[in-house]
């Protein structure tokens, strides 16, 4: 461990790989992160078939790439499919367990998840797979320092998607029917906004951003039926850590998770990069709850 | 759909046909009975077919010379199948049902390390004696069990090669073995830890360092910190095991990072299609298998490896490439022949100690069975990705090219 850290004194450039690669790495899970956060902020249901979408949005690059086509021409196809099958499961499950308590609804996208797997298991069989982007890679520091374009894109694609969600959000009627039933969906009902359609929406917007991701994941690291798991968890810790409602905090989250991640792996070995991950979510819950505390103590 | 229908519709067929077939003749005096409880259906359904269609054939081919002679009269052999379903709860009942209801008194094994995990206690007790070659657990042989015997190499024993190739080439390239530093990245699961811990044994017998030894967590396919490491510590030797995701894992961002070693090696190269998925990325990757038809192995019965490996693909025209599944199932029967013949006996326990007393020469390599029952006459071979195809460069008395080294960098 130790030699380790006297790794990154003596020869810097590694924390700039370090750092690019978890900055890469976390704005791919950032996009899972914050389709969760919206949907869970507008409709209060626990997406955990959020891994599962990323899968599927995966296999629509694999495809891609096998017609002989660059899976990067994918995206807006995975994620316009994504859409659609976000609208349709929302019609057919979502809707009816929205008003329902928490566990029906964590129940029935749970079964939702097992469907989407062994669905892919059927037709895709249970194969690791992969998409080639056909891009290079960019060479820093004489070579010392090594990032692959698609991971840059995925970067850039990530904040651009985010600054897109909050124009929507901000300046779209949508958008503002969208928060205004978030805040209140009674209150939004009665002043004549269509709830139902939001959460549809809503659903459907998160589905096609995590069509996104997948097609991004297929061709920076691979895709399997099951490994959809992986992300459903990932999604989770960053907006527990982050908090809903705040598209900000959820990508800085996801991104400082990615670099933290990074460097748990590097100095303390592969087998500790989860623990510390959830190791500081658990600090940071401990943590929120002694600033409540905190906070009540002064309100008294 | 309707192909997956058919296909079942005469699988079932020749399940029942071969069961049939096993049933009436057990019966028959003449006739020897081997049992197996194997997935038919399940998980590894597939992998349970090789390893049938390699028992069959050597049925067939013994049965086609007059099958075996004890004591001056031949008997047929035939085999009496169950269906696992690839549990190991179902290989330890249907066991049991092999052995009290159907009286078989000589085994083959299941498919997989698990199943045949299951089977080994049930065979244990009634003291009957089985030849597995689908189980590779270094743990199978470490619970002093009399009556199991496996065909294949065991699990520690699949990086072994590699190291004893970097230890040859260090001496030519007037280096000590002990100079070399090692990195390794082993998924954690059992399997894989099998392979680490061989890897770690034979390093610390030639005193080489281990720098990085990293476990990947199962459900991540990112093993860009591990990388990060190994670019900065520049080991001589990469090792990974991690089933097919950590092998083309592997193989991607050690190109997409700029990463290498003179030797890198891991397995799972051919099940996660290491030479389709990334030709060029994948150039200069050692890979350890059980076997391959380029092999200078042979026997009687059978001829060369290649022999073995044009008739199998002429009897079931299905296959394209020859799994090694195959013929180390093809393997096992060879050797419960081998030792009727030497036994000149019946008695499963003389027949269990004329197994332990195994030193033959087969197609599959040579079988010869340790204190433990793992066979330790078989070395693993090595085959590095040469051109695209996979070419058997270790160990050197087997090899039919030589190794490249080092490994160059991946443009």
């Amino acid at each position: 461990m130790w030699e380790n850290l006297q790794i990154l004194i003596a020869a810097p450039v590694f924390n700039v790989q370090l750092i690019l690669n978890g900055l890469t790495v976390g704005a791919v899970f950032a996009l899972a992160g914050y389709g969760l956060a919206l949907v869970w902020g507008v409709t209060n249901v626990k997406n955990l078939a959020q891994g599962d979408f990323v899968m599927m949005g995966g296999y629509v690059a694999y495809e891609f790439g096998k017609h002989g086509l660059n899976p990067m021409l994918a995206l807006v196809p995975a994620a316009a499919l994504m859409f659609a099958f976000g609208w349709l499961a929302y019609r057919l499950v979502i809707r009816r367990v929205i008003q329902l308590d928490l566990f029906t609804s964590l129940l029935a996208t749970f079964g939702m998840a097992i469907v989407i797997q062994q669905s892919l298991n059927l037709v895709f069989g249970p194969d690791v797979r992969t998409a080639r982007s056909g891009l290079g890679e960019i060479k820093m520091f004489g070579g010392m320092v090594e990032i692959t374009e698609i991971r840059l894109i995925a970067f850039a694609l990530c904040i651009l998607l985010a600054a897109g969600m909050v124009l929507f959000m901000k300046k779209s009627r949508m958008g503002q029917a969208i928060r205004a039933t978030a805040q209140d969906a009674r209150a939004a009902r009665v002043l004549g906004v269509n709830t139902d359609r939001v959460y549809a929406l809503t659903y459907s917007i998160n589905a096609a951003i995590c069509g996104a991701a997948g097609v991004l994941i297929a061709m920076i690291w691979v895709i399997q039926p099951f490994y959809g798991i992986a992300y459903s968890v990932r999604a989770f810790v960053i907006v527990t850590a982050a908090g809903l409602g705040n598209l900000a905090a959820v990508i800085m989250t996801a991104l400082g998770l990615g670099v933290i991640e990074q460097y748990s792996g590097f100095v303390l070995g592969a087998q500790f990069q989860q623990a510390t991950i959830v190791g500081l979510l658990l600090a940071i819950l401990i943590w929120r709850q002694i600033a409540l505390k905190r906070q009540r103590k002064a309100l008294q | 759909m309707k192909k997956f229908v058919i296909d079942s519709a005469r699988l079932g067929a020749a399940v029942a046909a071969a069961l049939a077939f096993a049933g009436s003749a057990a019966g028959a005096d003449d006739t020897i009975t081997l049992g197996s409880a194997i997935s038919v259906t399940g998980k590894y359904s597939q992998e349970g077919k090789n390893a049938r269609d390699g028992y069959d054939l050597t049925v067939k081919m013994i049965n086609e010379r007059g099958g075996v002679k004890i004591n001056g009269k031949s008997y047929k052999l035939a085999i009496k199948y169950y269906d696992d379903e690839s549990t190991p709860a179902r290989t330890a009942q249907l066991l049991e049902r092999l052995i009290n209801q159907d009286g078989i008194k000589y085994m083959l094994g299941p498919y997989a390390s698990g199943p045949t995990k299951a089977a080994a206690p049930v065979i244990e007790k009634y003291k009957i004696p089985m030849v597995e070659a689908e189980g590779a657990s270094r743990s199978l042989f470490t619970q002093g069990y009399r009556y199991l015997f496996a065909a294949l190499s065991t699990s520690e024993q699949y990086l072994a090669p590699a190291i004893h190739l970097a230890a040859e080439l260090a001496h030519k390239e007037g280096k000590k073995p002990s100079d070399l530093r090692i990195a390794m990245a082993f998924e954690n699961d059992p399997f894989s830890q099998d392979i680490r811990a061989g890897v770690e044994e034979d390093s610390k017998k030639l005193g080489m360092k281990i720098v990085i030894d990293d476990k990947l967590p199962r459900d991540l396919s990112d093993m860009s910190a591990t990388l990060t490491k190994v670019k900065a510590l520049k080991p001589d030797i990469i090792f990974v095991s991690g089933h097919t995701k950590g092998a083309a894992t592997a193989t991607r961002q050690m190109k997409e990072m700029g990463v290498n070693a003179p030797m890198v090696a891991m397995t799972h190269c051919e099940s996660a299609n290491l030479t389709g998925k990334f030709p060029g990325a994948s150039e200069g990757i050692l890979c350890p298998t059980q076997w391959a038809e380029t092999l200078k192995y042979k026997d009687d019965l059978y001829g060369t490896a290649m022999d073995f490996n044009t008739l199998f693909k002429k009897t079931y025209p299905e296959y394209n490439i020859v799994p090694y599944q195959a013929a180390q199932g093809a393997a096992s029967v060879e050797i419960w022949a081998d030792a009727f013949r030497r036994a000149q006996s019946l008695d499963p326990e003389k027949l269990r100690d004329a197994l332990a007393a195994t030193d033959m020469e087969t197609f599959y390599g040579h079988i010869k069975f340790g204190p433990a029952g793992n066979n330790i006459a078989k070395p693993m071979v090595l085959r590095q990705i040469q051109g695209g195809k996979y070419v058997v460069v270790a160990p050197t008395k087997y090899a039919s090219d030589p190794v490249v080294f080092p490994r160059k960098p991946v443009e």
